[in-house]
C-alpha cells in the first residue's frame, strides 16, 4: 500500500488505494487473471493520467481524474422502474449492468440461437477461460492508453458476445450500462467495463452499448472494448452515451477486420461532463470496410473527444468516417480522424468528413484530420467544415409561422439528419431527435409523417432526385 | 385590413423608404411597380419582419394590431405571409415537416388542436395536384436543388396549404417561363376571395394580365407616385417610369 502510494507518477495513487483495498474481492481470480492485472496497475502507474504535454490528449484534461477518490461498486440492485425509464424501448437481447455490476433480474437473453452466447464477462471467465483469456486484450494491450491499463487492473465485468459462423441474429443485442445516482459523502464509483465482441465467418449482428446515468449520478467509467470479426462478418456497432452530466466516460475500442468483413460504428453520444472514445479500427484483409459514423451533442460544459484510427494495412481495404458535432453554451469538442495507409496498400480508398455546428459564440471545437500515406494508388479524401446556423433559413421557418425555438431546432435536426438517416433502430433516433431538437412540439421522426411518407411511396427516409415536378 | 402610414425604412443607415402611405381592403389584389431600387421589395419585407431593415417612423397596422410590435411567426399566424423573391434552400429540412409545422403552429393561434394525419395528407394531395407537383418533393429537402420554377411553386404550395388572409408575392414571377407562370398564377388566382388580399411586386406587366390587380401603385424614390386601376400597367409598359419622375418632380 506504501509502495503503491508514494508511486511518482501524478493521478494514480486514487486508484492504487483502491485496488490494493479490494485484494479480497480479485481472490477468486484465476492465475492469468491475477497477472494480468499485476500488470495493468504496474503499467497504469508507471503512465499515470495523460497530461496535455500528450498530443493525443492535448485538448482533454484528465488531471482532474486523479483528485478524487474511488470506489468500486459493491451491488447491482436497481428497481426495475428505474431500468425501464432508462433503457432503450428496443425488442433485443439484452444484458444489464449497474454501476458496472451484473444484474441478472434485468438481463434478458432467451431464445438465443444455438450458435450465439451473450454472456456477462464474470461468466465467461468461469466457463470459458481459455478463450476469454486468449482473447481479453488481444487488440488492445495495457498500453493503448493508460486508462486500457487501468481497465486491465480492474476488469471484472462486461458483455461477451459470440455468434457462430453464418449465424444472422435475429434482433439486436443490447448492453446497457447503467449508473446510479451518487451516494452524497462516498467515494466516486468507478467500473471498467468490457465488451468483447467475436463473429465467426459471414455471421451478422448488430450490438448496441447503451451507457446511461440517473441523474445526480458521478461515475467514472471506463470502457475497454475488442471486436473481433472473421473472415465476411458483419458488426452494426452502435454505441449511445447519455451518461449524467457529473460522469466521466472513458472508451478504448479497437477492431480487428479481415478480408471481407463489414465494421459500422455509429457513436451517438449527448451526456456525460467528459467523454473520449478512442476508435482504432485495423483492416487486414482485403475488401474489409470501415464506417464510423458519429454525432456528438454538448452543451454547458460538456466536453467531448472523439479520437480515431483507421489502419489500412491492406491493399483494398475500405474506410468511410463521417463524423458531426453540435456544440452549444460553453461545450466543447474535439475531433481527431487519423488515417494510417500503410506502405503497398494499394487501391484503397478512404473518405472522412467532420462538420461541426456551434450554436454559441463561446462554444469550441478542435478538429483535426490527419492523413499519412505510404502508397501510391490511393483514393482518399477529408474534409472539415464548422458554422452557425444559417439565420436566413431560421428566418423562412418563422415566415411560415413556426416558432423560433422550433425553427433552430429543426435547423439544428436537419444538420444531425445526414447521420441520423439509415439508422435502422428508430428507438435510437427518437432518443437523440429529443437530446438534440429539445422542446419540438412533436417528434421530428413523426411516426404519421413517416406512414404519410411510404404510402406517398417515397420511403421513409427516400430522396427523390428527379422528376418531382410534372 | 393593412394601413401603412407614413412609413420611413432604412436599410443600413440609407432610406429607402421616405413616407410610404398604402391601405388594402379585403378582397383587393394590388400591385407595386416601379424601376429598380425605387424599395419595391423592402415593403413586403418590412411587413413580414425581416431583419436588417430599421423603421425610422411610421405605423403599419393589420387588423387593428401594430403590426411592428409582432414577432416574426406572429404575423405569419395572424395571416400575412412573404412568398420569396430567392426561396431559401434548407438542407435537412423536408417539405412535408416544413408544411406540417407550419400548418400546426397556424392551427394552434387560431384555437384548432393539430391536423389529423388523414385529413393533412388529403389535403396535401389536393394542393400538390392542383400546383401540378409529385408527392415525391414532399420528401426533398425545402428548396434544395430546385429549379427557379420550382420553388416559387412550392412558394404558392406552401400559401395554398396555410391560406394566408394577407398573401405578399415579391417577384413571384421572375424566372419563370409561360408555363409555370400560368401555375403560379392559378394558384395566387384560387387564394383570393372577399375575406382575403394580395399585395403583388414585380417589375412586368406579364404578371397582371394572369393575376388582374384591382389596383396598381408606382413605387419610385421609396414613395407611392402614383396609383390607379390595371390600365396603368399597359400605360407603363408602353411609357416607362420617366414621364412620372417628370409628372412628379
Amino acid at each position: 500500500m506504501t509502495a503503491l502510494a508514494t508511486a511518482s507518477v501524478p493521478g494514480s495513487e486514487a486508484f492504487a488505494s483502491e485496488f490494493a483495498a479490494r485484494k479480497a474481492r480479485f481472490a477468486a481470480d484465476p492465475s492469468w487473471m491475477a497477472a494480468r492485472r499485476q500488470a495493468g496497475i504496474a503499467r497504469f502507474e508507471a503512465l499515470g493520467l495523460p497530461t496535455r504535454k500528450v498530443e493525443a490528449w492535448k485538448y482533454t484534461d484528465t488531471q482532474a481524474l486523479g483528485r478524487q477518490q474511488y470506489r468500486l461498486a459493491d451491488d447491482a440492485s436497481l428497481a426495475p422502474a428505474v431500468k425501464d425509464a432508462l433503457a432503450l424501448d428496443v425488442d433485443a437481447y439484452r444484458l444489464v449492468f449497474v454501476d458496472g455490476l451484473y444484474n441478472a433480474e434485468l438481463s434478458d437473453v432467451a431464445g438465443l440461437p444455438d450458435t450465439v452466447r451473450v454472456v456477462p464477462l464474470s461468466d465467461a471467465i468461469v466457463n470459458q477461460p481459455e478463450v476469454i483469456g486468449g482473447s481479453l486484450n488481444r487488440l488492445t494491450g495495457i498500453d493503448f492508453t493508460p486508462f486500457v491499463a487501468l481497465n486491465s487492473a480492474f476488469t471484472e465485468e462486461g458483455a461477451v458476445i459470440q455468434v457462430g459462423p453464418r449465424t444472422v441474429l435475429d434482433k439486436p443485442v443490447y448492453v446497457l450500462f447503467l449508473s446510479r445516482a451518487a451516494v452524497e459523502g462516498q467515494p466516486v464509483t468507478m467500473s471498467h467495463p468490457r465488451l468483447l465482441v467475436q463473429l465467426g465467418s459471414r455471421a451478422e449482428a448488430s450490438v448496441i452499448e447503451h451507457h446511461i446515468g440517473e441523474s445526480g449520478a458521478t461515475n467514472f467509467t471506463n470502457m475497454v472494448s475488442e471486436v473481433m470479426l472473421e473472415r465476411g462478418a458483419v458488426l452494426n456497432h452502435y454505441k449511445l452515451g447519455e451518461a449524467a452530466t457529473g460522469e466521466t466516460h472513458i472508451a478504448s475500442l479497437q477492431v480487428e477486420q479481415p478480408r471481407d468483413s463489414q465494421y459500422r460504428s455509429i457513436n451517438l453520444n449527448t451526456g456525460g461532463g467528459l467523454v473520449r472514445n478512442d476508435i482504432v479500427c485495423d483492416l487486414n484483409g482485403n475488401n474489409a470496410h470501415a464506417r464510423l459514423d458519429g454525432l456528438f451533442f454538448g452543451r454547458d460544459r460538456q466536453h467531448v473527444d472523439t479520437h480515431s484510427l483507421v489502419n489500412h494495412n491492406e491493399a483494398l481495404t475500405f474506410s468511410d468516417e463521417n463524423y458531426k458535432g453540435i456544440l452549444a453554451d460553453r461545450a466543447r469538442g474535439v475531433f481527431n480522424g487519423r488515417v494510417l495507409v500503410k506502405r503497398d496498400s494499394q487501391q484503397i480508398e478512404a473518405h472522412q468528413n467532420n462538420a461541426n455546428l456551434l450554436l454559441s459564440d463561446r462554444a469550441e471545437i478542435n478538429t483535426k484530420p490527419e492523413l499519412e500515406i505510404y502508397a501510391d494508388d490511393v483514393k482518399c479524401s477529408h474534409g472539415t467544415t464548422t458554422g452557425q446556423l444559417d439565420e436566413t433559413a431560421v428566418f423562412a421557418l418563422r415566415a411560415r409561422g413556426i416558432d423560433e425555438q422550433t425553427a433552430r431546432g429543426l435547423l439544428t435536426l436537419a444538420f444531425a439528419n445526414e447521420v441520423m438517416t439509415g439508422l435502422g433502430i428508430d428507438a435510437i433516433a427518437e432518443r437523440i431527435e429529443r437530446s438534440v431538437a429539445g422542446r419540438l412540439p412533436s417528434r421530428f421522426h413523426l411516426d404519421e409523417l413517416v406512414d404519410l411518407s411510404v404510402e406517398l411511396g417515397g420511403g421513409a427516409v427516400a430522396v427523390a432526385r428527379d422528376e418531382d415536378f410534372a | 385590413m393593412l394601413v401603412v402610414k407614413d412609413l420611413h425604412v432604412s436599410v443600413e443607415g440609407k432610406e429607402i423608404l421616405k413616407g410610404l402611405d398604402l391601405t388594402i381592403n379585403k378582397g383587393e389584389v394590388h400591385a407595386i411597380m416601379g424601376p429598380n431600387g425605387a424599395g419595391k421589395s423592402t415593403l413586403s419585407s418590412v411587413i413580414a419582419g425581416k431583419d436588417g431593415y430599421e423603421v425610422t417612423s411610421g405605423t403599419i397596422t393589420y387588423e387593428g394590431e401594430d403590426v411592428l410590435e409582432m414577432e416574426v411567426e406572429e404575423r405569419a399566424r395572424a395571416g400575412m405571409l412573404l412568398g420569396f423573391q430567392y426561396p431559401v434552400e434548407i438542407p435537412g429540412v423536408k417539405n412535408v415537416y416544413l408544411l406540417k409545422a407550419a400548418l400546426n403552429a397556424k392551427r394552434e393561434a387560431e384555437g384548432l388542436g393539430e391536423i389529423p394525419a388523414p385529413e393533412f395528407m388529403k389535403l396535401i394531395r389536393e394542393k400538390l395536384a392542383f400546383m401540378q407537383m409529385d408527392a415525391s418533393f414532399l420528401q426533398r429537402a425545402v428548396n434544395e436543388g430546385f429549379s427557379g420554377g420550382e420553388k416559387k411553386r412550392n412558394e404558392i404550395l406552401q400559401m395554398l396549404v396555410l391560406e394566408p388572409k394577407l398573401a405578399m408575392l415579391d417577384e413571384i414571377d421572375s424566372g419563370l417561363d409561360i408555363d409555370a407562370l400560368k401555375v403560379v398564377a392559378k394558384g395566387v388566382n384560387s387564394l383570393r376571395n372577399e375575406d382575403r388580399a394580395v399585395l403583388m411586386v414585380t417589375h412586368y406587366q406579364r404578371l397582371l394580365e394572369h393575376i388582374v390587380p384591382d389596383q396598381i401603385h408606382v413605387l419610385m424614390d421609396g414613395r407611392i407616385v402614383k396609383s390607379g386601376d390595371k390600365s396603368l400597367a399597359l400605360e407603363l409598359e408602353a411609357q416607362g417610369y420617366d414621364w412620372l419622375q417628370e409628372e412628379t418632380a
